[in-house]
């Protein structure tokens, strides 16, 4: 009936209008709509003749070192949410797009736009979870910022972050080096931050939701770099979860990416939560979870490396890197048939059918 | 989950495809009603590991895709005024209208708001008594009794702020709509199991006997729906055309008195367009007498708005499976999923949606 | 078309005049109306739709497709006449 190809069919009713004249929430979704903002706006107008790489950070050398350079904004409502906050958020987030390079990261700026009104006990909470994330991920936070805008302005506060890092000088992990034949490896069980915020959210708020994930993963990486073998690629799961970030590899690299939906991991709150809501847990947002790209004869090593670490209790192997179908993720369903794990437009939303 | 993984298990499911390729002698089509059922397809890949023979064809089962324009266009109007609080579900602000969708209207500077329940709807205009909450309630009989539970809850707590746009639609004309068309192609039907909840199977035997085809209410896990395709493909294969039930731990043959009784308190029949069919007599439900206060298109002066379904939209062929979404001129030409021409491109679990997106592979 | 989930009843409470239930999803909790399962009692499993209970879960019937499966396994030649007679014993038949 369909002669062997999986078909791509987004799970989401009906799909969008994608030809928008303003911003829209969907812009910053981790999906298609950001895709295209960033490849039909922001690169022509920031790197017009410079390669683009869909990378987690900037490589840049200075004199005869490399650095790693990132930037994010937190933006997260509520501030606070089960597993963390948006200063846990804002330092892990940072340190985990350094920490994908294979970066050890050094030093962050934090930039603060709070609004009139905000409690200084709850800045006070968000600095004091700020510090102890820094103290966990061994980084200082070196310069900073502070910006008011009126009440109404802002939820509370929003934060951002940039930081730089440096690369060891044999360490060389971007999605270029994605290529057929590299085994497709998970951290650990998907989903946690997103269904965690969401757990919070007004309107539809529910109990007994897992804790967020929210963790820096560069202790992770740096437990990895030790394999003998090689690593192709590290990417940290973030807003689109895992499809969107293989999504993007799979194009950047022009691969296939064939994965096993039954090797997938997701905890049982995540997966119930999902279920309730209509949501796909392959596209909810993580934190502190990462995907590795090795060959598949360093898989072992790198697998056994990541079991000893405490954040990657459960690693798996989750799929292969192919020559067939390049730019396109496939998912196997454990009945047997296949189907095309596409982007989101933006964020999902809970459905009624 | 208990009662959702045990009807995930890929063993089982694979018993039951053995099954019904034992029993089928020659090639069937069966439509899915249901988008859910359509959703969960697809998501497990089950049309893949059914027999050839087993054709399905997928329904016009998505409340979501079948609001017409003109309803949309309504609620996006309702949601630019400054003092409404437009709310629905998450699925429903994405639908495009003539010209935009909610979440542009939101852009815009509207109160666009994601409800989980319509409770919530009215809690929200509880919590607002400045601001006029205006619930946009979609869906089948399965959702009615939630969005009736609305009106009467509004009633009780005296909410003068609160109004509901209803575009109710009912599952039973949809079948006739879809028997009715010419050499329809359709042999047997699975009916939408969660529509049964409430309702009941007494609907479907007049349907069953007048059109002579089996209808098996069926459910919405892989061995719900597999169970279903077998139940109907045993009827076909020996030439029975009756109602039966494969989701016997969810539907009873009675349905759901209390919440058939609530619905029928509130809501009352009513000819509903359907995008991408067209206008079927008493498909839906709008608010009757005692509770027309919450109508918020009486409640707000919209003028007239009103929008046609473009004329070269071919679904109705498609559902009959006369023609291949592929085989429409339209196809992929004016008909895209970012501008639709009716719902099975609108709807991504549409066929149209499907194989356009496939063929672009 | 419509998301049901089940769900099994925690306790029950009165909210705004309604009956409602914390009901747990797989460890999840919400709050959930019982207007519509009146009878529904804690430890029952409810199928629930946008917020409301619409039915609860007959756990007799919720076994008929398993005994089902293992009596087409037994009988090892799944689909001739005994099968499909078993499947319409246990297929619940006509309810209309």
């Amino acid at each position: 009936m369909t002669n062997g190809h999986p078909r791509e069919v987004t799970l989401s009713c009906p799909l969008p209008l994608r030809d928008y004249p303003t911003v829209q929430m969907a812009h910053g979704g981790g999906g298609r709509l950001m895709q295209e903002l960033i490849e039909g706006l922001f690169l022509p107008g920031f790197a017009a003749g410079r390669p683009a790489i869909p990378h987690d950070s900037a490589l840049v050398e200075v004199g005869r070192e490399r650095l790693a350079f990132t930037t994010d904004s937190f933006v997260v409502t509520p501030l606070f949410f089960p597993g963390g906050d948006i200063g846990t958020l804002a330092v892990c987030g940072t340190v985990n797009d350094l920490a994908m390079t294979g970066a050890k990261p050094l030093y962050l700026s934090a930039g603060f736009i709070l609004e009139e009104g905000l409690p200084l006990d709850t800045l006070r909470r968000i600095v004091e979870s700020m510090r102890q994330a820094a103290d966990e991920a061994g980084v200082q936070i070196v310069t900073g910022d502070t910006k008011v805008v009126d009440r109404g302005r802002g939820d509370g506060m929003y934060i951002n972050t940039a930081g730089i890092g440096l690369i060891g000088p044999r360490t060389d992990i971007r999605p270029g080096r994605v290529e057929p034949g590299d085994a497709v490896l998970l951290s650990g069980d998907l989903g946690r931050h997103g269904i965690a915020v969401m757990s919070v959210r007004e309107g539809l708020d529910f109990a007994g939701a897992p804790e967020s994930d929210c963790a820096p993963l560069h202790g992770l990486v740096e437990t990895m770099l030790a394999a003998d073998g090689e690593l192709h690629c590290l990417r940290d799961l973030t807003r689109g979860g895992l499809a969107a970030a293989l999504n993007e590899i799979a194009r950047h690299a022009q691969v296939g990416i064939e994965l096993e939906e039954a090797a997938i991991p997701v905890c049982e709150g995540v997966r119930s939560a999902c279920e309730l809501l209509g949501l796909d847990p392959l596209y909810a947002a993580n934190e502190g979870r990462l995907v590795a790209f090795c060959p598949a004869e360093s898989v072992e090593e790198v697998l056994h490396l990541m079991h000893a670490h405490p954040l990657a209790e459960s690693p798996a192997v989750i799929g292969l890197v192919v020559d067939e179908h390049p730019g396109v993720v496939e998912l196997q369903s454990p009945f047997g048939g296949g189907r095309i794990l596409d982007l989101l437009s933006g964020e999902q939303m809970p459905r009624i059918c | 989950m208990k009662y959702l993984d045990e009807y995930r298990n890929a063993d089982a499911a694979r018993s039951l495809v053995r099954a019904i390729a034992a029993r089928v002698t020659r090639p069937w089509n069966i439509m899915e009603v249901c988008g859910g059922q359509t959703h969960a397809i697809v998501r497990f890949a089950l049309d893949e590991i059914l027999p050839d023979e087993i054709r399905l064809i997928h329904g016009p089962g998505c409340p979501v895709c079948v609001t017409p324009l003109e309803t949309i266009d309504r609620a996006i109007a309702l949601a630019a005024r400054p003092e409404v609080i437009l709310c629905s579900f998450g699925d429903m602000l994405r639908v495009p209208g003539s010209g935009k969708d909610l979440f542009t209207v939101k852009s815009e500077g509207g109160d666009v708001r994601v409800v989980y329940s319509p409770i919530d709807a009215v809690t929200l205009a509880r919590k607002h008594p400045d601001r006029q909450v205006v619930f946009f309630a979609i869906g089948f009989e399965t959702t009615a009794p939630a969005n009736a539970m609305a009106a009467v809850q509004a009633a009780r707590l005296g909410l003068e702020n609160f109004s509901m746009l209803v575009a109710h639609v009912l599952v039973p004309p949809a079948i006739r709509a879809v028997l009715d068309v010419p050499d329809c192609r359709v042999q047997g039907f699975l009916a939408a199991g969660h529509v049964c909840t409430v309702m009941g199977a007494a609907e479907y035997r007049p349907l069953a006997e007048r059109y002579r085809v089996p209808i098996v209410i069926t459910g919405f896990e892989p061995l719900d729906i597999l169970r279903g395709v077998l139940m109907c493909v045993e009827q076909l294969e020996s030439g029975r055309h009756e109602v039966a039930n494969a989701y016997p731990r969810a539907v009873r043959p009675e349905g759901n008195p209390a919440a058939q009784r609530q619905v029928a308190e509130v809501f009352e029949p009513t000819g509903r367009k359907w995008r991408g069919i067209g206008e079927i007599p008493a498909s839906g439900w709008r608010l009757g007498p005692a509770y027309a206060r919450f109508d918020a298109e009486r409640r707000f002066d919209l003028g007239h708005i009103t929008a046609e379904e473009p004329d070269a939209c071919r679904a109705g062929d498609v559902l009959q499976g006369r023609l291949r979404p592929c085989e429409c001129p339209s196809f992929g030409v004016e008909c895209t999923p970012e501008q639709p021409l009716g719902a099975l491109m609108v709807s991504a679990e549409g066929a149209c949606a499907a194989y356009y997106r496939y063929r672009r592979k | 078309m419509c998301l049901g989930i089940p769900g099994k009843i925690v306790e029950t409470f009165q909210r705004d005049q309604l009956p409602m239930a914390k009901v747990e999803f797989g460890g999840i909790i919400k709050d959930i109306c019982l207007a519509y399962t009146p009878e529904a009692q804690p430890g029952q499993y409810v199928l629930v739709h946008v917020g409301f209970a619409i039915n609860q879960i007959d756990e007799a019937e919720a076994e008929e497709v398993f005994r089902y499966i293992e009596e087409i396994e037994a009988m090892g030649a799944p689909g001739g006449p005994e099968a499909s007679e078993a499947a319409e014993r246990g297929g619940g038949g006509e309810t209309g």
